[in-house]
C-alpha cells in the first residue's frame, strides 16, 4: 500500500509501542495489515485454535476471557492481543470476544517476530503489557492494587507535543488547540544542538499562558521561553504510575513529562491516571450510553456496582471512586434525558436538566437518591409546554428509580412542578432564599446550591451558580443562617465497647456515616465555600480554595481534609463489603464491624469535624441571627 | 442503475440489458468474445461468481476513484485507489494506488476536495498506461463501491476514449446497501416535517453508524479501505454467511 497519507500509518505512528519504531519499518507494517470488523458480542479468537495473526485494536472493545469464562481483561483503541499464540507459538488460550463493534488491524506473525527480534523497546513494551496483565489477574483479589504495579509507559497515549524555546506563545497556542492538549514541552533550538535528540529545557502549560502572559497583559509574540516553567518535575518511563500520583501530590502540578534517558516520550496528566483508575467506569458508561430503552439501562446497575468495588479494591481514594460514581450517574441521567427525547419528541423549549447535591459535587457513592430538578427557557408557557416536561421529567425520574437511584423523601425531584420552572424563576428562587432565608428555604440551599447542569442549556446552571456566588459572600446574615443549619447535624463523640457514643452519654448501636460524618463536613465546607467566593463543587477542591484563602486556622484545614478521607473511605469500604457479601449496602455502620485502627481513627476524625463546627461558630456567628 | 447515454455506447455490440435480474455469468461471457481488446477480453473471460453463490466465497476487491468533477463526458480521472478483501479480511499488502494524469482540466474545485494538485499530476501516468495493470487487479473480482455510478461511469468512459470500447460488470455498492438499511423515505419525510435531518447515507456518515473510526476522505486509496470496512461491517450487521451474493450487487 503506497502509505504516505495512510490512516493505518498514521494509526500506527500515534500509538505505543509502534509510535517509536522508525517510520520506514512503520511503512512496511502499515502496508501489510488486514483488516477485520467484529460486531459487537461476536466471537474473535475461540479457545484452542489456531493463530498466527496479532491483533491491534483500532476501535471498539473487547473482552478477554479465561479458560473457565470469567472475564480476564478489557482492552481498548490501541491495545493489543493474540501475542501470547504468537510468542509461545502454541493455539488459543484466552478467547476473545468484541465487547463493542470493533475494528482491529491484523499484524502477520512474521512481521510481528520481525518486530520483536529487532526492536528491543517493542518487545519490551509488550512483554511488560502481558506480564503487567498476567500479573493483575494472577493479583486478582485481596492485594490487587494496579496503582503500585503498573509502570509509567501504559499510561501514556500521546506523544509529548514541543516547541523549540524560540516559538512566540501565539504559535505555541495555536499549536496546543491543534494538537488538542493543554501542555507544551519546550526543547532547545535545534541550532543549538545539531543532530542530537532535543533537549527539554521547560514546560508550558495552559494555566501558564492564562497566569503569565493575558492576566499580566504581555504581548502574545513573546517566545514561549519566558513563560515556561524552567524547573522540570518529571518521571521516568519505568517508574510506577504510584509514583507519578505522588510526585503530581508532592509538587502540585497536573501534568508530568514522561522521559527516556532524558529524551521526551510522553507527557501524562492528572486526568489520566484518574482515568486510568477509572477504566471500569469508563466501560460502564460506554454501556450507558449504548442501551436503548430504560430496561436495557436498569440491568447496569450491577456493574456499576461492580466498578465501585473494584475501585475500593484498587485502592482508589474517595475523590477518584466519588467522581466515577459521579460521571456514571451523571451518564444515566444524560442517557434517560435522550430516550426521554426519542419517545416523546423535540422538546417544545430549552430545557436543562440538573443534578444537585453529591453527584454535582462529584462525591457519589452507590446508595444514594436522586435530586434532581429542570431550568426551563424563560420563554415557557405552562399550558402549552408543561405536558411535556412533565412527562420528560417523569420519565427520567422513574428510570433513574429503575437503576437504583431511589426516588427523593424530600421530593426535589423534577417531576415535582416546584421544581420545573423557567430560568427567570429560578433566580427569583435563588435570590429570595438569599435575601430572606426561611427554615425550609435554608434546607433548599444546602441541596441546591450545588448544582450542575446535565443536559441541554448547562450555560444556565452555571449562570445560577454565578448569581449564588455573587450573592451569598457578601450576605453575612445568609451566611450566618447557613452556618446554623450547617451545625444541626453532629458527629458522634467516640465508641465505647459495640456501642456508639453520643456527646450526652447516650449509647446507640449503629451510625449513619453520611448524616453524622460526610454529610455535617459537606454542610460546614459549603459555609465557607460561599465565603470565599469559590466556585469549586467538589469538596476537597472547595477545601483547596478555602485554606488557599486563609480564612482557617493553620493547619486545620489539612486535618478537615484527612478526616474526610477517612470518613469518606469507612463508608465506601463498608458499602464494598456489603456489595461483595450480596447485602443490599447502606450508609449504617455498626461498632462491632469496625476494627481497633478504624474506631480509632474515626475517633479523632469525629473530633476534627466537631472542632470544625465550633470554628464555624465562632466565625459566622449564627447565634446573633434570629 | 444503468445511465449511459447513447452515444457513449458505440463501441458495444449492443445495448445493455435492464435491472437487477442481469444474468452477469453469460453476459460476460458474451462479452469475453464482442470486445477486442485483450486486457478486456481477459478482465471479461475471468467471469462473474454465480449469483447464488455464498458471500463469504466471493472474492471482492473495493476500488474508488477521485476524480477532476462528476460528468464524465467532460470530466476525468485523477487518482484510483483499490484493496483486495473478502468478508472477513481485507488485504492491504495487495492494495494499489495510482496517481493519474487527467485528460481534462483540473478544476481548482476538485483540487481542494481531493488534494491532488497540478504539479502532482504533471508527472503522473496517462490513463493509457495502467489500463492493463488495473483490469488485472479487477478481474475475477467482485467490485466493491460506494456510490457506483462514478466508477463504473468514469471507467466507461475512459476505456471508451483510449481504446474505443467500454466496460459492463456487476458492482456491490455500499451506498445502495446503506439505503436499504437506513429510514424510508416516509420516515425521512416525516423527518423532514418535524425538523430533522435524514439520516446520511454518505460514506462517513455510514460508517459512523457501525462505530467505525473516522477516516480523512478523498484520497482514493483510504477511501476504497473505507468502503471495504463499510461493507464487513454490513454483512456482520444485516447479513449472514451464506446470504447469496444476489442480495448484495447490482
Amino acid at each position: 500500500m503506497l502509505a504516505e497519507q495512510s490512516e493505518v500509518l498514521d494509526f500506527f505512528r500515534r500509538h505505543p509501542p509502534f509510535a517509536n519504531l522508525p517510520d520506514d519499518v512503520l511503512a512496511t507494517v502499515a502496508a501489510n495489515v488486514e483488516v477485520a470488523y467484529y460486531r459487537a458480542q461476536s466471537a474473535i479468537l475461540a479457545l484452542g485454535q489456531d493463530n498466527h495473526q496479532w491483533y491491534v485494536i483500532r476501535s471498539g472493545a473487547v473482552e478477554v476471557f479465561r479458560r473457565d469464562g470469567q472475564l480476564y481483561n478489557r482492552l481498548g483503541l490501541g491495545e493489543f492481543f493474540g501475542e501470547q499464540s504468537l510468542m509461545l507459538n502454541r493455539p488459543v488460550r484466552f478467547p476473545v470476544t468484541a465487547l463493542e463493534d470493533t475494528l482491529v488491524y491484523l499484524i502477520s506473525d512474521e512481521t510481528f517476530n520481525y518486530l520483536f527480534d529487532n526492536f528491543e523497546h517493542f518487545a519490551d513494551f509488550v512483554e511488560v503489557e502481558d506480564q503487567t496483565r498476567l500479573r493483575q489477574s494472577i493479583a486478582k483479589g485481596e492485594d490487587d492494587d494496579s496503582l503500585l504495579t503498573a509502570k509509567i509507559s501504559t499510561l501514556i497515549t500521546t506523544l509529548p507535543v514541543t516547541v523549540s524555546s524560540t516559538t512566540t506563545v501565539h504559535q505555541a497556542a495555536i499549536r496546543m488547540t491543534e494538537e488538542n492538549v493543554s501542555s507544551l514541552l519546550i526543547t532547545l533550538n535545534e541550532q543549538d544542538s545539531p543532530g542530537r535528540p532535543a533537549q527539554v529545557v521547560g514546560i508550558v502549560t495552559d494555566l501558564d499562558i492564562r497566569g503569565r502572559l493575558v492576566a499580566m497583559g504581555l504581548s502574545s509574540d513573546i517566545p514561549v521561553a519566558d513563560i515556561m516553567t524552567t524547573e522540570l518535575i518529571y518521571v521516568q518511563s519505568h517508574q510506577f504510575v504510584f509514583d507519578a500520583m505522588m510526585l503530581m501530590l508532592k509538587y502540585k502540578v497536573q501534568h508530568l513529562p514522561v522521559l527516556k534517558k532524558g529524551v521526551p516520550v510522553g507527557l501524562i496528566s492528572h486526568l489520566d491516571i484518574l482515568r486510568y483508575e477509572s477504566q471500569n467506569s469508563l466501560f460502564v458508561v460506554k454501556s450507558i450510553f449504548n442501551a436503548q430503552s430504560v430496561d436495557e439501562l436498569a440491568v447496569l446497575l450491577p456493574e456499576a456496582q461492580a466498578c465501585f468495588a473494584r475501585m475500593v479494591h484498587q485502592d482508589a481514594n474517595s475523590q477518584m471512586i466519588g467522581s466515577a460514581m459521579a460521571v456514571i450517574g451523571r451518564s444515566f441521567k444524560q442517557r434517560l434525558c435522550e430516550l426521554g427525547e426519542a419517545e416523546l419528541g423535540v422538546p417544545p423549549v430549552p430545557y436543562c436538566f440538573l443534578a444537585l447535591g453529591s453527584m454535582a459535587r462529584g462525591e457519589q457513592l452507590i446508595v444514594t437518591d436522586q435530586d434532581n430538578a429542570l431550568i426551563l427557557d424563560n420563554s415557557f408557557v405552562a399550558e402549552q409546554h408543561d405536558a411535556y416536561f412533565s412527562a420528560l421529567a417523569n420519565f427520567v425520574s422513574d428510570g433513574l428509580a429503575r437503576c437504583g437511584y431511589s426516588y427523593c423523601t424530600g421530593n426535589i425531584m423534577a417531576s415535582n412542578t416546584k421544581w420545573r420552572q423557567p430560568l427567570a424563576v429560578w433566580q427569583q428562587y435563588f435570590n429570595e432564599w438569599v435575601e430572606k432565608p426561611t427554615a425550609e428555604s435554608l434546607l433548599h440551599s444546602a441541596i441546591f446550591f450545588d448544582l450542575e447542569g446535565v443536559w441541554g442549556q448547562c450555560h444556565w446552571a452555571e449562570e445560577l451558580n454565578q448569581l449564588i456566588r455573587q450573592k451569598a459572600q457578601t450576605n453575612a446574615r445568609f451566611l450566618a443562617c447557613m452556618a446554623r443549619n450547617a451545625l444541626l447535624r453532629t458527629p458522634p463523640l467516640g465508641f465505647f465497647k459495640d456501642f456508639v457514643m453520643e456527646t450526652d452519654g447516650r449509647q446507640t448501636n449503629s451510625i449513619n456515616m453520611k448524616r453524622r460524618g460526610t454529610g455535617p463536613i459537606a454542610d460546614l465546607v459549603r459555609v465557607h465555600t460561599l465565603a470565599v467566593g469559590s466556585s469549586a463543587r467538589n469538596t476537597f477542591e472547595r477545601l483547596e480554595d478555602i485554606i488557599a484563602a486563609g480564612i482557617l486556622p493553620p493547619g486545620r484545614g489539612l486535618d478537615l481534609r484527612d478526616a474526610l478521607e477517612f470518613i469518606a473511605m469507612v463508608r465506601i469500604r463498608h458499602q464494598a463489603l456489603d456489595i461483595e457479601l450480596k447485602r443490599e449496602p447502606d450508609n449504617n455502620i455498626e461498632p462491632e464491624n469496625l476494627s481497633d485502627f478504624e474506631r480509632k481513627n474515626l475517633k479523632e476524625a469525629f473530633q476534627i469535624l466537631s472542632n470544625a463546627q465550633r470554628f464555624l461558630k465562632f466565625r459566622y456567628q449564627p447565634g446573633r441571627v434570629g | 442503475m444503468f445511465y449511459l447515454a447513447k452515444d457513449q455506447m458505440s463501441g458495444q455490440a449492443r445495448a445493455m440489458p435492464q435491472g437487477k435480474r442481469l444474468d452477469w455469468p453469460s453476459r460476460f461471457a458474451f462479452l469475453a468474445e464482442a470486445s477486442k481488446h485483450p486486457s478486456l477480453k481477459a478482465f471479461y473471460q475471468q467471469g462473474v461468481v454465480a449469483a447464488s453463490t455464498p458471500i463469504t466465497e466471493v472474492s471482492l476487491v473495493a476500488l474508488d476513484f477521485e476524480t477532476t468533477g462528476l460528468d464524465p463526458r467532460r470530466d476525468s480521472i485523477v487518482s484510483i485507489g483499490l484493496v483486495p478483501m473478502n468478508i472477513s479480511r481485507i488485504r492491504c499488502n495487495g492494495a494499489k494506488h495510482w496517481v493519474i494524469k487527467p485528460e481534462t482540466r483540473l478544476h481548482p474545485s476538485s483540487v481542494m476536495i481531493h488534494g491532488i494538485t497540478h504539479s502532482v499530476v504533471e508527472d503522473a501516468p496517462e490513463f493509457s498506461t495502467v489500463i492493463d495493470t488495473l483490469l488485472a487487479h479487477l478481474q475475477g473480482k467482485m467490485i466493491v463501491v460506494h456510490y457506483s455510478a462514478i466508477e463504473r461511469r468514469f471507467l466507461h468512459a475512459a476505456l471508451m476514449r483510449h481504446i474505443q470500447e467500454g466496460i459492463e460488470f456487476p458492482v456491490i455498492d455500499t451506498m445502495e446497501i446503506e439505503a436499504r438499511y437506513s429510514r424510508t423515505w416516509r420516515q425521512t419525510l416525516w423527518n423532514g416535517l418535524m425538523g430533522r435531518q435524514p439520516s446520511s447515507i454518505r460514506l462517513t456518515d455510514s460508517r459512523t453508524r457501525y462505530h467505525l473510526p473516522y477516516y480523512r476522505q478523498h484520497h482514493a486509496l483510504t477511501d476504497a479501505l473505507a468502503c471495504g470496512e463499510l461493507l464487513q461491517a454490513q454483512c456482520a450487521t444485516h447479513f449472514t454467511p451464506s446470504t447469496p451474493l444476489s442480495a448484495l450487487w447490482s
